[in-house]
């Protein structure tokens, strides 16, 4: 394997969809992919943020000698010799059940809706709760508060079924600087929708309240 | 207690308690595990006290009491086993001390009402009962015979004999060595190899200079098993030398010990042993003169099934929510505060001393090559004796639950038995005698997981436990991947409908593509094993499943849409008893005459059947 | 309440003020108070140092945590899987018929709090109920009703 690095410059070798591409030792698949102008879907992901694998529409099946896996390109490191592939059957099995069920998730978003009938995936058999939901709980928003704007105005509360972004207590957060990073990165229009909830009335501020 | 400061001292100071001890003075050891516990075993313990007192026994007989870990046979708590006679009590209420004490303390003589009896055999002594004797303890060796109080009866049983063994006479390379000779595989659910894990970090270690951590990992979430929950109670010291032994062969100075918080007895006595063993010199600085230094924090669990989960227990001990992260890097590499950290299970590690003290080649040979050791279970559900169980790996599943267990009561055999906890699969009747280990398990699409057996009649529906397993899942899921916080909710759509006898046979395998789509894309662990109960039961009961769909019956009485409550009228006397208990006022009927229940406002709650002495209320 | 409360810098200084000791300050509060006030929150952050948002997130996570206060007794129905097949899901349901509360919440006069737990390690006895300190085993609908009304 050293061999190999020393030979290409830091660079590793590898084959997405049939196609040989070479890549940064620090790259993953997903970067590696949208570097090659190869298309693999993608809603939690964003440049400015860390990738944390959560919406798993990015999975992709990777082969590595005779095994081979589902793993999320987001997270999933390169490495010499690698082959993957971006649209297995099993893939694009996770895929559309992912898409079929965020239909009945966030039921409001356009984006979402696009995503899927390109899919095929044009209704759901699962039950609406909110028609109103536009949120996936992908977290951009809250990662892109705290690692960009280095605030942390907004968090998840709750668990599983029950999550949600919210700011504590669900008040509107005085440690808000309304930048508005958190609405750029939202795959949809939830952040939008929600936003004064966050930073309430900016005009009533103290001007306290910048706590943390 | 002296402090020991070579492995000598540790040595000297165990004879000298062993020469101090008087063996011919009676010992009473009654289990204050979790099942005698909750059937009042403190109290049983209090009245001996209590009449010891009362009776102002001579210094020569006045017998020492012992409050011990699980015994195992939960079914017949309290139980009480006394030295040097052997002799074994069961379900013994704090009423029939007075009568222990006079007849056996003080006379000598057995109480035979309080012997445990079994197919017209008596028996007197524990060893003697087949529930035991097909038994082999080593994780849970001490569990019942010691208590976990009091250091001296740990040490007297050869607590961190092992350890000192480990520090003052091999090198830490030796040591992971000896546990890779022993094939040991982790207890906590995945099997890994603890030797390699061990290794790894060693090498991740290498690479990186600094902090290394261990991690033992007590949250045992699994709904129906408490075996490290017996462990960590019933013999504390066990769990640190383990810990200890662990450290030293990865160069870690600081562990953690993570335990679930519903376990309050676990974390008062290992907050006494670490004392303990703080005092004793086998945690801290310098231990045994050797130059190593350890020590463990304990953390409390805060009510996450998740955080059984590496990385995200990691989170939590680092005071975050527990949302797991994908490992494509490796937490021997990058765990708690981004540092190499090793995680294991209590009862692995409970394994370790008795590794070392016999050596790895003695471990390998007990059970299959390929999963050597016992493996320790908490039996329950519908099963005679249920209780804590440890036997060889590989032995038959029929073993643990009919020769063992006794069987169903009152059936001739079993209907599934789920092993593996919520994410594990159920096993079918027709398979009762695959072997129980590691690989066995996972090739009939089911797992070993942490080790709880749940045995099930035909008084049992899969669909509906399919269901329970699943709706458990989904209020344990963090909810930070879409295939585990999506599917489970969605799968539980499904297992909802079929229960109501809704769906279709199509549906039954679109759950199956849900199912494995699941297992395909979630994050971590918990969603991708969560499918599994469902995808067994329609393995193995595709004809139930369909008998709620097609039909629409549970055959087992149990899915509240499909069954009705209805009153005998040949049975029923007219007592009025479940009219006045019905919380629906649905039943009707003039006083001595039959009774009648309204289907229609009937909320099928049971209480009829419950309140009915003469048995006049059908379910079907 | 049984004795009077240790107050809240008492339980404070129990830890160093690093982030990593915030569950375990959140379960001593828990502990002393039964539930998590806003300010006792706002003081743990500022002691171990983390945001508020970190704080909240966390005591949402976790069941274990509660930022309303907890009826005087607990009621809490084991679901683990022995006594669900046992009967514990009527159990529990009839209790939330009894009370007029859902699981996991507090009657209004404060007097229950109905929860329900996987596994009390006391599988032998399914199904268990668990109110206050008491273990009861083999549980009936009628049983608890009588309990209840005892206390
Ligand atoms: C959702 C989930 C829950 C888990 N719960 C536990 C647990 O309660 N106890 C445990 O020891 N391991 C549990 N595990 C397994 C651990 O992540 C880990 O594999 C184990 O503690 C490693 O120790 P071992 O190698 O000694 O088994 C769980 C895993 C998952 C995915
Ligand atoms: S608001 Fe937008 S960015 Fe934030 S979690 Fe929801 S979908 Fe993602
Ligand atoms: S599989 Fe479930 S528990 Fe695991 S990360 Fe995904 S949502 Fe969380
Ligand atoms: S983009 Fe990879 S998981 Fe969401
Ligand atoms: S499942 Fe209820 S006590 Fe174990």
């Amino acid at each position: 394997m050293s061999d190999n690095k020393e030979k290409t410059d830091g660079l590793v070798s590898l084959v997405i969809d049939g196609q040989p591409v070479q890549a940064k030792e620090d790259w993953t698949v997903l970067e590696t992919a949208r570097h090659n102008h190869i298309h693999i879907p993608t809603l939690c992901y964003h440049e400015a943020v860390q990738a944390n694998g959560g919406c798993r529409l990015c999975v992709v099946e990777a082969k590595e000698g005779n095994w081979s896996k589902i793993v999320v390109s987001c997270l999933y490191p390169v490495k010499e010799g690698l082959q993957i592939s971006t649209s297995t059957a099993k893939v694009n099995n996770v895929r559309r059940w992912i898409l079929e069920m965020l239909l009945a998730e966030c039921p409001a978003s356009k984006e979402i809706r696009t995503l899927a009938e390109a899919y095929g995936v044009n209704s759901t058999r699962f039950k609406i709760d909110r028609p109103t939901e536009q949120c996936l709980l992908c977290g951009l928003c809250v990662r892109v508060c705290e690692e960009v704007v280095g605030v942390r105005a907004i968090s998840f509360g709750s668990r599983g079924v029950n999550k949600q972004v919210a700011t504590p207590y669900m008040v509107p957060n005085n440690a808000c600087v309304a930048c508005g990073s958190c609405v750029t990165v939202c795959p949809t229009g939830a952040m939008q929708a929600r936003l004064n909830m966050v930073r309430g009335n900016v005009s009533e501020r103290t001007g306290h309240g910048h706590a943390h | 207690m002296d402090r020991v400061n070579k492995a000598e001292d540790l040595r000297e100071l165990r004879n000298r308690l062993i020469a101090a001890q008087d063996t011919s003075r009676p010992v009473v050891r009654v289990c204050l595990g979790p099942g005698c516990l909750a059937q009042g075993a403190d109290k049983v313990a209090g009245a001996f006290k209590k009449a010891i007192k009362d009776r102002g026994l001579q210094a020569d007989v006045k017998p020492l009491i012992k409050e011990t870990g699980c015994h195992g046979f939960c079914k017949l708590g309290p139980l009480v086993n006394l030295d040097p006679s052997g002799l074994f009590y069961a379900q013994v209420k704090p009423e029939d001390v007075e009568e222990i004490v006079e007849q056996t303390l003080v006379k000598g003589q057995v109480v035979d009402r309080l012997l445990y009896t079994e197919n017209g055999n008596q028996y007197q002594t524990a060893s003697e009962i087949p529930f035991y004797a097909m038994q082999q303890k080593i994780a849970t060796r001490n569990l019942g015979l010691i208590d976990p109080i009091l250091l001296e009866d740990a040490i007297i049983n050869g607590a961190y004999l092992a350890a000192a063994k480990a520090l003052s006479y091999m090198k830490p390379e030796d040591v992971v060595k000896e546990l890779e000779l022993s094939g040991l595989r982790g207890r906590g659910g995945a099997g890994f190899p603890t030797g390699r894990k061990w290794r790894s970090a060693v090498d991740a270690a290498k690479k990186s200079p600094g902090m290394v951590y261990i991690v033992c990992n007590g949250d045992e979430g699994d709904p129906g098993a408490f075996m490290d929950r017996a462990i960590m109670e019933g013999d504390p010291h066990g769990v640190l030398e383990g810990m200890l032994i662990e450290a030293y062969a990865v160069g870690a100075n600081q562990g953690f010990l993570y335990v679930r918080t519903e376990y309050p007895i676990a974390v008062k006595n290992l907050k006494r042993a670490l004392d303990q063993a703080r005092d004793l010199g086998m945690l801290g600085q310098n231990i045994l003169g050797t130059g190593f230094d350890f020590d463990v924090q304990i953390n409390r669990g805060a009510g996450a099934f998740v955080c059984g989960e590496s990385t995200a227990l990691f989170s939590s001990i680092e005071g975050k929510a527990g949302e797991p992260r994908a490992k494509y890097i490796r937490s021997v590499e990058r765990g708690l505060w981004g540092r190499p950290t090793v995680l294991n299970n209590v009862e692995t590690l409970s394994n370790v001393p008795v590794i070392i003290d016999e050596g790895g080649d003695w471990y390998a040979h007990i059970g299959p090559a390929n999963s050597p050791g016992t493996k320790a279970f908490s039996l329950v559900g519908k099963v005679k004796n249920v209780g804590l169980v440890e036997v060889p790996m590989g032995v038959p599943l029929s073993r643990i639950v009919e020769d063992i267990g006794g069987g169903v009561p009152g059936k001739d055999h079993f209907k599934a038995v789920q092993t593996g906890g919520p994410s594990g699969g159920c096993i079918p009747y027709s398979l009762k005698d695959v072997a129980v280990d590691f690989d066995s398990l996972i090739k009939i699409g089911s797992m070993m997981g942490s080790g709880g057996m749940i045995v099930m009649d035909d008084t049992d529906c899969v669909v509906d436990v399919a269901r329970y397993f699943l709706h458990f899942l989904e209020e344990e899921s963090c909810g930070k991947c879409l295939p585990c916080r999506l599917g489970l909710k969605g799968m539980v759509e499904f297992l909802d409908r079929f229960s109501r006898g809704e769906g279709s046979e199509e549906e039954l395998d679109e759950l199956v593509s849900l199912g494995e789509a699941i297992k395909d894309g979630a994050l971590c662990a918990l969603g991708g094993s969560a499918p599994n109960p469902v995808l067994t039961t329609i393995r193995y009961f595709r004809d139930e499943y369909l008998a709620h769909i097609v039909d629409k019956k549970c055959p087992a009485g149990v899915c509240k849409s499909l069954i009705t409550y209805s009153i005998d009228t040949d049975k029923c006397t007219g007592c009025g008893l479940c009219v006045r208990n019905c919380p629906q006022s649905c039943i009707t009927g003039e006083t001595k005459t039959p009774h009648t229940i309204n289907g229609e406002a009937c909320v099928r709650c049971g209480m009829c059947l419950e309140s009915c002495k003469f048995g006049a209320i059908n379910v079907a | 309440m049984k004795k009077k409360a240790t107050e809240i810098d008492a339980i404070l200084d129990r830890y160093p003020g690093e982030p990593r000791y915030l569950i375990s300050l959140l379960q001593d509060v828990q502990a002393e108070y039964n539930y998590i006030a806003p300010e006792n929150m706002t003081l743990i952050c500022d002691h171990v140092g983390v945001p508020l948002t970190q704080a909240w997130s966390v005591a949402t996570f976790y069941k274990s945590f509660s930022l309303e206060p907890r009826g005087e007794h607990e009621i809490r129905v084991c679901c683990g899987t022995a006594c669900h097949l046992k009967g514990s899901e009527r159990l529990a349901q009839s209790l939330e018929r009894d009370l007029g509360v859902e699981r996991g919440h507090t009657t209004e006069d404060l007097r229950f709090s109905l929860d329900t737990v996987n596994c009390l390690g006391a599988c032998a006895l399914a199904p268990m109920v668990m109110i206050d300190d008491d273990y009861i085993g083999g549980a009936t609908q009628r049983g608890i009703r009588k309990y209840l009304k005892k206390i």
